[in-house]
């Protein structure tokens, strides 16, 4: 009974979920890179890239109770290994332009001779798929020492490791693999998914991304509703008790923090389809808070607080707010106030309200199909009060 | 919690209604042209992108219309902040994009302009870069043109001087990590000069401390300190050399070719060099009249730093204004694509010289002013007008 | 002895800016002490301070722009606690962290707005930032004096805990915090004590810091605020010497290792740049890293033990 019940639940969420990705691709057919509309698709392409990076940090913060504060370090790596990895024959000496670059191989481009498009698809996925379990391999390796310790201290020794990481990646003795602190680009990026199908060209600059972090959000949701999904929020509840229980901490943990780093690498190399660059100095401690407030806006231990959460903080820090910065806002029109920067302090005023006042952010723990079902439910006992 | 999401879904409607229905076309039927402006006003390049800035307004204010086509346009900048940081860059550049520009002028700094390359060609607009040197900059997008000289004629232009009229025997360059605007030039120093001369070293974002670097210098027994580094770093690279008693002359770019690097090396004995576009002085009637309007605006006056001294980038982003409105005029239409068409055959005359377009997008030219500082007056001397032969 | 001559500067710049997190490490670690909560914005605590002389010498003389400056850092410490701190005192550890980050993004943003995201220079103090000769070495007074300057001011302070009626309460807090509350120690005011102090030593560090390096960008305070919170650690959270030691050691080695390069070349052990400079900042994470995995006390902390 229960289970049909949910069942039929999960049929309507991926219902959904189908019907706005081919909104989205209308979307990316409809609106021209010139038309005002456009910051729409910037903010749903970035939007994915962050949604993706904040349930990713939800899974180990959230779900599993391990404050860690690495995130940005393992975009890091998701994103340069995909920049390497995708960077074409012929461009490879002039994006290397002070080294002798060691890695040539460029799958996007090796499967796509071979296969055609087919084989570019191939390539990029191959790509984002290493991006991730480049990222998951170090979480491993991180973990090893790190993850016995507790709350805060993991929290700043996650957050050196991201430091560190970044230092790395600038050395320019590494120069011939990462391009030292230098610019990866001509990478493939959203901007070259194009499929031309009788004469038309149909763009997927938009559609690319957010079925990326539509797909990896998926196999999280899966994965938190399975039994290690179980066994994480036991472990986040009550260590001690989790543990008589017969739940492996150690076990979990690394678990929870490597699934949670291949999907940060996931979302860093999405990142560098969107942003069409990669560099190792964008990826500071400041995204790593910049994510983490964004679980908080949504919720801490709500996937889809933590999807809304960072749509809201993207849309909100590109677009709506924009007019903060330059001088009229709802109508208003105050240049002097209205000055550069004036959005970020409105936007860290209510960031700081939704953490004293709303701890639970938008969502509180819960997900949107259950909140909906509760206002079903609600609006329905109110008719039957109402034909009382 | 109920109350708050829908408290916030309304806001989100509202918002965005006001997003889309803001900033319609102008009330009195006149017809504008949109020009973007893509340049840093905060971060490291903050400083050096407002004196660029300035410029473009100057010469706003002194042509505000243009005639396309046989109709008369009201020309219009748009301001957008790259934040002097390769990721908010593409962001920036699409902001523009999307309020519908005609063409886009800047960046100062290389890399915002690289990083936002690819985007100003998947929209096909045209941009104009002001004075950034890097040459990757056009070389690998052909929407990018620009009308400033480039780093391996300005690093070779800089290694020649250092060899023969400072007889420097070997140099330390210093340059910001990740930063294609010092990095670049410092490569092409390193290779006119001899790698064996050279020690190059770079510093982290975020630096404070450059006291170790000057230390560096001087225990290398180096003789000529080359730091084409951004203006905030280059102010606290000269005061550190003074109270360290550095010793040899601090070479740079064009990026220090500004006041705040007078000002620091004003009453030190710290000796500074730099390679620029402009001298002061060149062309009078223009030098009384953007002094003259500095001067009479006081936000102008305090992006300038205080006081009227001419930054080069200034009188660069004035060049660029007119090459902009000639590249509308020939194009007879603001469609970026028909101005994107018309820019590779433009030729005008600016303050700075003669602006023409090679195969590349570079402009041609052949000649750089070399000035060094007078720390009494804390003015610009003119040194000489150096040629890469 | 040309070696020596070589690696002095690094030595006497490196104990400078360890006395500089010195100053700064105390606030992290007496508030960790006492909340155990490690408060992210105290390094942006410290980058306002720089900036609000930066606007008041513009305005004011300096004898009065100092104390003026003194005062309002302390109270800008004091109502974050209040403000951001106070209300989630029974909440969870993560949600009073969240809230430190949430306010250091505020402080910078604040800063961003207010400066317009440009470089400010710090006034020039007269007397410290004179230029003077040590040892055959070019430098400013500042640089020679943090370093007497923060230990006066620990021994100060180490005698303020010791012998009087606050310094009793607050090591009672630290101890346990909820006995103390029940032996009638007024927890709040032993904690806006604590915060006050902590706020006074970062401004006093923030004048001898921005004197030395006198740029400030909003991301001022950030690393020197991880940094002496890495100071704190190593030290053993919650003991003053420790942190202070710990300053003075992470302060030298990041001075050394930017200078590593060139003292190798100098001394003929390597030919070519090796570019250690690099990892002047990611060094120390590293020995914060090793720390923690080896002694996760820091070297002068006391064991703790989980209770259930």
């Amino acid at each position: 009974m229960l289970n049909k019940k949910d069942n039929k639940k999960s049929f309507i969420s991926l219902i959904s979920v189908a019907l706005f990705l081919v909104l989205v691709i209308v979307l990316d057919q409809v609106i021209k890179p010139t038309d005002k509309m456009s910051m729409l698709l910037t903010v749903l392409q970035k939007g994915s890239v962050y949604a993706l990076a904040a349930v990713s940090m939800n899974l180990l913060n959230g779900f599993t109770g391990l404050f860690s504060l690495g995130h940005a370090g393992f975009m890091l790596i998701g994103a340069y290994t995909y920049a390497i990895f995708s960077i074409p024959a012929a461009a490879r000496d002039t994006v290397y332009q002070y080294y002798d670059a060691v890695v040539r191989i460029s799958f996007p481009e090796v499967f796509g001779n071979a296969m055609g498009g087919f084989g570019t698809v191939l390539g990029v996925t191959l790509s984002v798929i290493l991006a991730g379990l480049a990222a998951a391999l170090l979480a491993y390796l991180i973990g090893l020492p790190v993850l016995r310790l507790k709350s805060d201290y993991l929290a700043i020794a996650t957050l050196g490791f991201a430091e560190i990481i970044r230092a790395v990646f600038q050395w320019s003795k590494l120069g011939p693999v990462t391009n030292g602190s230098n610019l990866l680009k001509s990478f493939t990026r959203t901007s070259s998914f194009r499929l031309v199908v009788g004469g038309k060209t149909i763009t997927l600059a938009t559609f690319v991304p957010v079925l990326i972090a539509t797909v990896s959000i998926i196999v999280i949701v899966l994965l938190v509703n399975s039994t290690y999904g179980r066994a994480f929020k036991a472990i986040r509840d009550d260590e001690v008790a989790a543990e008589a229980m017969g739940i492996g901490l150690a076990k979990h943990k690394m678990i929870s923090f490597v699934v949670s780093s291949f999907f940060a690498g996931v979302s860093g190399a999405t990142m560098a389809m969107v942003l069409s660059i990669a560099q190792a100095s964008n990826f500071k401690a400041a995204m790593t808070y910049e994510i983490l407030l964004m679980v908080v806006l949504g919720g801490i231990g709500s996937i889809t607080g933590s999807i809304i959460g960072s749509l809201l903080f993207v849309a909100a820090s590109e677009w709506w707010l924009r007019g903060l910065d330059s001088g009229s806002f709802l109508g208003i029109n105050a240049p002097t106030i209205f000055r550069n920067g004036f959005r970020l302090v409105v936007f860290s005023v209510i960031i700081m309200i939704v953490v004293l006042f709303f701890r639970k952010g938008i969502m509180g723990d819960r997900e949107l199909p259950d909140v909906i079902a509760g206002w079903k439910k609600k609006l329905a006992k109110k008719k039957e009060v109402a034909s009382k | 919690m109920k109350k708050v999401l829908s408290l916030i879904l309304a806001l989100v409607m509202a918002l965005s209604l006001v997003a889309c229905g803001g900033n319609g076309g102008s009330a009195d039927g006149e017809k504008v042209v949109k020009i973007g402006v893509f340049e840093p006003q905060s971060g490291d390049n903050g400083a050096g992108g407002k004196q660029e800035i300035l410029g473009m307004q100057y010469a706003n204010q002194e042509t505000p219309t243009v005639e396309i086509g046989g109709e008369t346009y009201k020309v219009e900048l748009v301001m957008a902040d790259n934040a002097s940081s390769n990721d908010k860059a593409p962001t920036a550049a699409q902001t523009l994009i999307s309020s519908g520009v005609s063409l886009v002028l800047g960046s100062y700094g290389s890399g915002v302009s690289i990083a936002a390359g690819d985007t100003f060609l998947a929209a096909g607009v045209p941009a104009i870069g002001v004075t950034c040197t890097n040459p990757q900059v056009t070389s690998d997008c052909e929407a990018y043109f620009r009308i400033c000289f480039l780093d391996p004629f300005q690093g070779t232009v800089l290694a020649n001087y250092a060899k023969s009229d400072l007889k420097a025997s070997k140099a330390y360059c210093l340059a910001k990590q990740g930063d294609d605007y010092s990095g670049g030039l410092c490569n092409y120093f390193i290779k006119a000069f001899g790698e064996a001369n050279c020690v190059y070293e770079q510093f982290p974002e975020g630096t404070s401390d450059y006291s170790t670097y000057i230390t560096n210098a001087k225990n290398q027994g180096c003789d000529v300190f080359f730091a084409p580094v951004s203006t905030e770093a280059a102010a606290q690279i000269i005061a550190k050399a003074d109270t360290q008693a550095l010793g040899m002359p601090i070479l740079a770019g064009d990026t220090w070719d500004s006041n705040v690097i007078l000002e620091a090396a004003k009453g030190t004995d710290v000796q500074v060099c730099v390679t620029t576009f402009y001298q002061e002085g060149a062309n009078a009637a223009f030098d009384s009249g953007i002094k003259a309007w500095i001067n009479g605006d006081s936000t102008a006056l305090a992006n300038n730093g205080g006081n009227d001294e001419l930054a080069a980038v200034t009188v660069m982003g004035y060049d660029a204004y007119y090459v902009a409105l000639e590249a509308l005029k020939m194009a007879g239409s603001i469609e970026p694509s028909a101005v994107m068409s018309v820019l590779p055959n433009l030729v005008y005359t600016g303050v700075t010289g003669e602006i023409k377009f090679d195969s590349i997008g570079d402009a041609v030219r052949d000649s750089a002013v070399v000035k060094s500082c007078n720390t009494e007056t804390g003015k610009w001397d003119f040194v000489t007008v150096a040629t890469a032969g | 002895m040309n070696v020596m001559h070589t690696v002095l500067p690094y030595i006497i710049s490196g104990i400078s800016v360890g006395g500089q997190y010195a100053l700064i490490a105390i606030g992290y670690t007496m508030v960790y002490g006492i909340l155990r909560l490690i408060n992210f914005a105290h390094g942006d605590v410290f980058m306002v301070a720089g900036l609000m002389m930066v606007y008041m010498a513009a305005s004011m003389p300096l004898y009065i722009a100092i104390p003026l400056m003194i005062v309002l850092t302390v109270l800008l410490g004091f109502a974050i606690e209040r403000v951001a701190y106070k209300p989630l005192r029974t909440a969870p550890r993560m949600s009073v962290m969240i809230s430190a980050i949430g306010v250091s993004y505020l402080l910078q943003n604040l800063a961003l707005y207010i400066t317009g995201g440009l470089n400010k220079n710090y006034p020039t103090i007269p007397w410290i930032s004179d230029r003077i000769t040590v040892l055959g070495m070019e430098t400013t007074r500042v640089t020679v004096i943090t370093p007497f300057l923060t230990i006066a001011l620990v021994i100060a302070l180490v005698l303020l805990i010791n012998h009087t009626k606050i310094g009793m309460a607050m090591r009672a807090v630290s101890v346990d915090f909820d006995t103390a509350q029940l032996m009638g120690i007024k927890i709040n005011n032993v904690i806006s004590a604590t915060f006050i102090i902590g706020t006074f030593l970062a401004a006093i560090g923030s004048m001898l810091f921005f004197t030395s390096f006198p740029g400030i960008v909003p991301t001022s305070g950030g690393m020197p605020g991880l940094k002496a919170f890495v100071a704190a650690v190593f030290g053993g959270i919650g003991s003053i010497p420790g942190a202070v030691i710990g300053a003075f050691i992470i302060g030298i080695c990041e001075s050394i290792i930017k200078g590593l390069d060139t003292i190798l070349i100098v001394s003929g052990s390597i030919t070519d740049q090796i570019g250690f400079a690099t990892f002047s900042d990611a060094f120390t994470f590293i020995l914060l890293i090793v720390i923690l995995v080896f002694k996760p006390t820091g070297l002068f902390g006391e064991k703790t033990t989980d209770k259930v």
